[in-house]
């Protein structure tokens, strides 16, 4: 680039560049060798365990440390039931959010609302574990639960959902709690991807007299399903995950039942639970390794479906 | 449209349009009833963390260390603990972070920067608690439970916060202000470090506030690698206090006392990280509004 320099460099000022460079390098590097180090190691410290009980880790239910016997099948549905609750209860209340905060509510209203929405995304998981286990675990206890039961008590096969104490605490409260954890982020993701509707496609909606809600339904819609859809993946991925708020409410049993109300487990609560009580090195630890094995591969199949979905719409656009 | 229907003309096409309007209407109660939902919800976490932790929050228990059951204790060590944690990790992310967001802004289209870009955005949503797991292998099994392994789990939680941040901010320099760099002689990394990063600190300085906002309040991480100490403790090879453990430890017992300094300790992190949070968002405002 200039020759006329060129003849006049002394070989220290080249390295200071190829230094410069090289930390660059060595700094996003580490990010991936990060990744690619905590998916091999789990499943390193994870071997054991998988290999002891081979395919039986993933279907048996039993958790007996005195035989030293170790399964992942309550824990996972647990994970799974508990987050597709938090999925479902978020869905419909994050839409409204969005619905209402992009398109009903003046800018200037919206502003603040929107702030305070993502305020909640701010407050650490802990704390919504607190949250939960003072004041939403009483509320369950003393109303909806007895509710839902009074409604649903009867009703032939719900009435399975519905079953057992109310204590409170169990996989509904749980997935509410996520519910409401991951509401500000399907909440963001969808009101980025409605203001980048173009606004003369919806202008034109109106202009045949739509109603805002055939414009949002027949126009938005269409336009940012794929956004949306990623959002709400992008949800599930962080509900799979949650750990102190879940460990609260949960209740901790190695049990897979089809009440909601019943005290069960994620994989999780389950680590962060039994890991202090295991010695390095038993089985025991191998599992509790193998079953943090099983949750990085379910995260990360998710995480990466609602990456690809998201990165895939805002690359065409 | 009523003296269509008393011409005897049909009516079902007027019916149509109320139900149109009626379902609009009914949609847009229910999007008022969500936005109220969550509002009342976010109330509620405040008041409740303000109606039992603000009685706690004297001088006595920011300057008392935790005692055992029985007698009073405060929050000193878990302060200091939590203050000496995201401190350290901060210090370990932030040069990292910001080096390999330049990196990604500076090789953007390139195959390895994708794939990098890839992976910070999925790091960003991964469990903590695996990332927990993951310090715990690295380094409690090799060199013991210690305040510097905490620190380690958090910095690789703040990392790829850091990194997209900072590429983020250093796209959206006009590449004239690169040009002009360049046109005074000077080489790229003088360019990338003198020109560049200060044009972006705006955005730099907003991702690391919120990478420390999202780090404060972390626990799971914590439980494998730093451990907890209920005494007082300057050693970072050493266990550590800190206030998210200390909340989530107090909180399950029985004791009336120890709930409300989980409580206070609650309160304490939740008005950190939410004043954190107001002031990037108020920077940001701020600054989008000098922009317009």
């Amino acid at each position: 680039m200039m020759p006329l320099k060129k003849s006049n460099h002394r070989s220290e000022k080249k390295i200071i560049p190829l230094f410069f460079s090289g930390m660059t390098w060595f700094s996003s590097v580490l990010i991936l060798l990060i990744f690619l180090g905590l998916i091999l190691e789990l499943f390193g410290q994870g071997q054991l365990a998988f290999s002891t009980f081979g395919f039986d880790f993933l279907t048996n239910e039993v958790w007996n440390p005195v035989t030293k016997q170790f399964s992942a099948r309550a824990a996972l549905i647990g994970t799974l039931v508990s987050s597709f609750i938090g999925v479902m209860i978020a869905l419909p209340v994050s839409f409204g959010c969005a619905y209402c905060l992009s398109e009903i509510l003046p800018k200037k209203v919206a502003k603040y609302i929107t702030a305070a929405t993502q305020l909640l995304a701010a407050i650490p998981s802990i704390i919504f574990g607190m949250w939960g286990f003072f004041v939403v675990v009483p509320g369950m206890a003393n109303y909806v639960q007895p509710f839902l039961k009074w409604i649903f008590g009867d009703v032939p096969f719900l009435q399975l959902l519905f079953s057992g104490g109310t204590f409170g605490i169990g996989i509904l409260t749980a997935g509410i709690i996520l519910a409401v954890m991951i509401t500000p982020f399907i909440t963001a993701v969808m009101q980025e991807a409605f203001s980048n509707t173009p606004a003369m496609l919806k202008e034109s909606a109106y202009s045949l007299g739509a109603t805002r809600w055939e414009v949002m339904h027949h126009v938005t819609l269409p336009w940012v399903q794929k956004v949306v859809v990623g959002g709400v993946v992008l949800g599930w991925g962080r509900a799979l995950g949650e750990t102190m708020a879940v460990t609260f409410v949960i209740g901790n049993a190695h049990h897979a039942g089809w009440s909601l109300f019943m005290p069960s487990n994620t994989i999780a609560s389950l680590i962060a639970l039994e890991f202090p009580e295991s010695a390095a090195g038993s089985l025991k630890m191998s599992s509790l390794m193998a079953l943090g094995s099983v949750l990085m591969l379910i995260s990360f199949i998710v995480l990466f479906c609602s990456q690809f979905l998201l990165r895939q719409v805002f690359k065409t656009r | 449209m009523n003296t269509r229907s008393k011409k005897g003309l049909k009516v079902t096409h007027n019916h149509h349009m109320t139900w149109r309007f009626i379902k609009n209407r009914l949609i847009t109660v229910f999007a008022f009833g969500t936005i109220s939902i969550m509002i009342c919800i976010l109330l509620s976490i405040l008041a409740s963390l303000l109606i039992n932790g603000i009685s706690g929050l004297t001088f006595f228990t920011l300057t008392h260390m935790t005692a055992p059951q029985g007698m009073d204790g405060g929050l000193l060590n878990p302060i200091l603990g939590s203050a000496i944690q995201v401190g350290l990790a901060t210090i370990m992310a932030v040069p990292v972070g910001v080096m390999a967001g330049i990196f990604l802004a500076e090789h953007g289209r390139k195959k390895i920067s994708q794939i990098i870009r890839f992976t910070a955005d999925i790091m960003m949503s991964v469990p903590s608690i695996l990332i927990g797991l993951f310090v715990y292998i690295i380094l409690v099994m090799t060199t013991g439970y210690s305040a510097f392994a905490g620190a380690c789990s958090l910095a690789i939680l703040a990392l790829p916060v850091i990194a997209r941040t900072t590429e983020e901010s250093l796209n959206i320099i006009p590449p004239a202000i690169h040009e002009a760099g360049y046109a005074l002689g000077a080489p790229k990394w003088k360019v990338m470090l003198w020109v560049c990063l200060p044009a972006a600190r705006g955005g730099i300085f907003t991702g690391i506030l919120l990478a420390i906002s999202r780090i404060a309040g972390e626990t799971a991480p914590l439980l494998f690698t730093s451990l907890g100490n209920s005494d007082w403790s300057w050693d970072i090879f050493k266990p550590m206090a800190s206030l998210p453990l200390t909340i989530y430890q107090y909180a399950d017992s029985a004791d009336d006392t120890w709930i409300k300094l989980s409580w206070t300790a609650a309160l304490l992190i939740t008005v950190f990280v939410l004043c954190l949070n107001l002031i990037t968002r108020m920077y940001v405002d701020s600054r989008r509004k000098r922009d317009q």
